[in-house]
């Protein structure tokens, strides 16, 4: 196990330097006086001082576009990287891990809350769905899911918005996380509550865009745990119904299910960028998104190494906790 | 005996329609067994999928939305960038006035033409236009056709790109296994990891800065490096089938009869992996829809002045379209929408079809 798990450490290294690596090209695509000018505008704007990103221009080597260049950049960036330093943002000015840090809380919160409800739904009807193979129930719920699952994210939260905030006004129309009307000595309980309102439709557009899956995949782990000889063993002893499936069934449909929510790590704390896009919610995914439209290449560095660390770590977390959670699992080579 | 009387059944089911249509064969003698053998298994198949009431909606929806986007056009009056000037008359004043050159007095004419009062923009519904025009006097059904073109059309060239790669790939790794296998699959690992939104939002912002902001290029680069990074989940498929079908009986036997590497990969292999293949390859073309629809609603996709299903949808993230112009982006959220569903249930009616442990 431990031998596996240092090869995995391993391997994760190398595909972090790959990932690093297409980005850095990709972005070294563009050619400098774009940047010149995107900057020129940023700075009027309350970007970043002018000394500032001469220093950050030499530090990812921008000044020379040729391919030793570019290649010299990546190395000087790699190595500021390592010693934990990630760049300041051209559009806010703020070191990149800063802002990364200080946003995670409210999409880590929005993705938290829904996986949470989603899994609440889903579970439960997952596993009726399969006990009653082909009923009516799994007939209905399978149609609503796939539908749901169909549903762009940005076209059912739109939809959301116009029913429930512009048309019947339970929401606030302006989103984003205040209230317009609210007045400015407001106290500190009511702004919380204003804002947890404001989540509300977001986080009901989650939860319907993503319960179809999780249901769906529930609904086959029953079903194949359902055919094990197990089962047949619980039924053969005698054992209600209940029991077979609330004790034999549940727990092991519960393998598959925990080593899915290890690969979600990156999804909880990368934020949902649509999601928050579209209701306007300054959490990570906004804030990266906004800055990416600027031409702020130290955050796009930044928040794409944050998501593929991630990536990374929910990988290798879904494997140990396949050989954690079920002794018949070896981590062999 | 119970499962006998459900194959008995099952067989029964399969035979009636042929039967009925050959009575006369029927009357020379011929048993139902006979007649069952005659049933290929593509046929098999065939029947399956036809039977389920889902994947019959998917592909009717499929081929509705084939022709409203590709014969649409040729019927509807309008183009896809034409805008509708006949609000009123576009003169509005013509003036006389006089200037002199060297002394010499002429005499000129002009015209104000203000095209903006006769743009006939933000029109509801109406007989000329059946879901109105958007904000610069387009006909959006009209446009709802053009971009079901490019999403439709996107679609199938990626996800056949796609699936040649990862055919290519996942087969060489798996046949040959060793540090070719390690590579390829290394590559997968690394590029499985890249996240692609923000990588397609990247690339948008390096293509805009090297002028391709207003062509049409832009969207096919994204959609190209998309093809390049997207190939991976094939090449897991077919690597997988390929190392344990790689053990059995009949490639022994291929390899006695002394074919040729490619033969064998190509021949012998490949063909027992197809049913998984289309099956991905159907329900990964919701996803390159998706895909198309989320560039153009984060306006990196096609210029804006191209219509996609994405760009139209893009309307819907201004308030004042969003609360009082809904026919300008609900009909491309539905077409999206159809179109994504139509495929899931197609793909999952065809991975039933192919599943030989379906009874049903």
């Amino acid at each position: 196990m431990v031998k596996y798990i240092v090869k995995r450490l391993l391997l994760s290294i190398f595909i972090m330097v790959g990932v690093s690596m297409i980005i850095y090209f990709i972005i070294r695509l563009m050619p400098m006086d774009y940047i010149d000018n995107t900057f020129a505008t940023l700075a009027g704007n309350g970007g970043i001082s002018e000394e500032k990103y001469n220093a950050l221009k030499a530090l990812y080597g921008l000044d020379d576009n040729s391919f030793g260049g570019i290649l010299k950049g990546y190395f000087s960036w790699l190595w500021k990287f390592l010693q934990g330093d990630m760049g300041t943002s051209f559009v806010h000015g703020e070191p990149v891990s800063d802002i990364i840090l200080d946003n995670m809380g409210i999409s880590f919160g929005i993705s938290f809350v829904s996986l949470i409800f989603e899994l609440i739904i889903a579970i439960p009807l997952g596993i009726k769905c399969a006990v009653n193979q082909y009923g009516k129930l799994d007939y209905t719920a399978t149609v609503v899911c796939m539908t749901l699952m169909a549903f762009p994210t940005f076209f059912l939260g739109n939809l959301f918005i116009m029913w429930f905030a512009d048309s019947l006004g339970w929401f606030d129309p302006s989103l984003g996380l205040q209230s317009s009307t609210l007045p400015y000595n407001a106290s500190g309980w009511v702004v919380f509550g204003d804002m947890l309102w404001h989540l509300v439709l977001p986080m009901i557009v989650l939860v319907l865009l993503n319960v179809g899956s999780y249901m769906r995949y529930q609904r086959t782990n029953t079903l194949e745990v359902l055919s094990a000889d197990y089962i047949r063993t619980a039924r053969a002893k005698g054992l209600s119904e209940g029991k077979v499936v609330y004790k034999h069934v549940f727990r092991n449909t519960m393998i598959p299910l925990v080593t899915v929510m290890a690969s979600t790590l990156p999804m909880l704390f990368g934020g949902a960028m649509i999601t928050e896009t579209v209701f306007q919610i300054p959490g990570i995914g906004k804030i990266t998104y906004d800055a990416l439209m600027k031409g702020d290449i130290p955050l796009a560095m930044g928040y794409n190494m944050f998501i593929a660390i991630l990536t990374v770590i929910g990988i290798l977390l879904s494997d140990i906790m396949y050989a954690v959670v079920d002794p018949r699992v070896k981590l062999g080579k | 005996m119970e499962e006998n009387k459900e194959i008995k059944e099952e067989l029964k089911t399969e035979v009636q329609p042929e039967a009925e249509n050959n009575v006369k064969a029927d009357l020379n003698g011929e048993s139902i067994g006979d007649r069952v053998k005659a049933l290929s298994p593509g046929a098999t198949v065939a029947k399956r999928f036809f039977r389920s009431k889902l994947s019959m909606v998917g592909l009717v929806t499929i081929i509705v939305l084939f022709i409203f986007s590709f014969i649409g056009p040729l019927i509807s009056p309008w183009g896809e960038t034409t805008p509708d000037n006949s609000k009123s008359d576009p003169m509005i004043s013509g003036t006389i006035f006089t200037y002199t050159i060297d002394d010499v007095e002429y005499e000129g004419y002009s015209i104000t033409y203000d095209w903006n009062a006769s743009l006939n923009k933000l029109d509801g519904i109406s007989a000329d236009h059946w879901m109105g025009t958007d904000n610069s006097g387009y006909d959006i059904m009209t446009r709802l056709m053009y971009g079901g073109r490019v999403s439709l059309t996107i679609g199938f060239v990626v996800i056949i790109l796609e699936t040649l790669i990862g055919i290519v790939m996942g087969g060489i790794a798996g046949y040959f296994g060793g540090w070719i296998d390690n590579l390829i699959m290394r590559i997968v690992d690394l590029l499985s990891c890249i996240p692609t939104i923000p990588l397609m939002l990247i690339l948008g912002m390096a293509l805009n800065s090297l002028g391709l902001e207003s062509s049409i290029w832009k969207l096919y680069i994204i959609m190209a490096v998309l093809c390049l990074i997207g190939w991976v989940g094939i090449a897991r498929l077919v690597r997988g089938q390929i190392l344990s079908l790689r053990e059995q009986e009949f490639m022994l036997a291929a390899k006695c009869s002394g074919l040729s590497t490619r033969s064998k990969i190509f021949k012998h292999l490949l063909p027992n992996v197809i049913p998984q293949l289309i099956v991905s390859m159907t329900l990964g073309l919701g996803n390159v829809i998706l895909m198309e629809a989320t560039l153009g609603f984060l306006n990196i996709g096609a210029p804006v002045e191209t219509a996609t299903w994405g760009n139209m949808i893009n309307f819907a993230s201004q308030m004042q379209y969003r609360q009082f112009y809904p026919n300008m982006w609900l009909g491309a959220g539905i077409c999206i929408t159809l179109a994504i569903l139509a495929f899931n249930f197609v793909g999952d009616g065809l991975r039933d079809a192919f599943d030989p442990k379906m009874k049903r």
